[in-house]
């Protein structure tokens, strides 16, 4: 039987850990750490994303085929992303020359 | 007939199947979501990197304390669908029809607070276009962050919007006794499409809101 039930205990401590972590992100926001700010920002929204991921949406319970199909979509992300912010940001770092 | 036989669509083998197929077809709906909002982040994250200064100006315009309770109003959201699966997959139908009126209402008070945002950016002259009114400095830039700001919090309700009618549906077909521990897949796999969104948001709120909070 591939239907697993979860406790309501889970959900409810899942949700306990997303409330939190949305009240950390947000007094760690009020504080001026440079760069770091930004990864602060994106490390808590990912933790909050797998807790999301893994138990609400049952992930951990689900075939590996599933989990194939995730994890193809979030590779692809970090191509697009990845690949584009490469290209333009690196641009003018190495002279081009002007003409043949 | 027994349940097991009519929840059986004729083209599965068994209810496994049907289920695994279902889900399946979910998760691969989503991950074209996930390039879909993808592409917006990465112009997100391109030009903030352009324009950091422009981008905080812009960040600085929107409502943090509307946008921490709408994140807080929609992971609660996600809770009680959470709920709504469990009651479906156990076949109890008040509660089933509860949580999924809980999960209604917590949605249409997020696009509720969403709308209060936007009037408010209206009135201040923040939309993007030929009424554009922020005098600030480099207002051709902060206007592309509200672009940003409008198009991704836009999509992410209108997301919301089909959400609340996919509600509204499995509401009935539970009223009507259609949805048993057998025939739960429509309101598992509407789950998953209503954490998806709940996660889109996830990301949004610090992106829009918060990382240039402290500048």
């Amino acid at each position: 039987m591939t239907r697993h039930i979860v406790s309501p205990k889970v959900y409810l401590l899942v949700f306990a850990v997303l409330i939190a972590l949305t009240a950390a992100t947000t007094q760690v926001a009020r504080f001026d750490f440079g760069p770091l700010n930004v990864v602060a920002a994106l490390t808590i929204a990912a933790i909050k994303a797998t807790l999301v991921v893994l138990f609400f949406m049952h992930l951990i319970h689900s075939s590996h085929r599933t989990k194939v199909v995730l994890a193809a979509g979030v590779l692809w992300l970090i191509i697009l992303i990845s690949l584009l912010l490469s290209d333009v940001l690196t641009r003018g770092w190495l002279p081009a020359p002007k003409a043949w | 007939m027994p349940d097991s036989e009519l929840a059986l669509a004729h083209h599965f083998v068994d209810l496994d199947q049907q289920h695994d197929a279902a889900t399946l077809g979910m998760w691969v709906f989503l991950v074209t979501e996930i390039m879909f909002f993808g592409g917006l982040f990465a112009g997100y994250a391109l030009y903030r990197s352009i324009y950091p200064a422009a981008f905080g100006h812009g960040s600085r315009l929107c409502d943090v304390t509307l946008g921490a309770i709408n994140t807080v109003v929609l992971i609660s959201s996600s809770l009680t669908m959470a709920l709504a699966v469990r009651a479906a997959q156990l076949g109890l139908r008040a509660r089933l029809i509860a949580f999924l009126a809980a999960t209604l209402l917590l949605g249409s008070l997020f696009l509720g607070i969403k709308f209060l945002e936007y009037s408010h950016k209206f009135h201040e002259h923040l939309v993007p276009g030929a009424g554009f009114g922020y005098s600030g400095p480099n207002s051709r830039q902060v206007q592309l962050f509200l672009c940003f700001y409008f198009g991704m919090t836009g999509l992410h309700a209108l997301h919301m919007v089909i959400g609340v009618g996919v509600l509204l549906v499995l509401m009935v077909l539970a009223w009507r006794g259609h949805i048993t521990p057998l025939r739960s897949n429509s309101v598992e796999v509407a789950g998953l499409y209503w954490h998806f969104v709940d996660i889109v948001w996830i990301f949004l709120f610090p992106l829009l809101y918060l990382v240039d909070l402290h500048k």
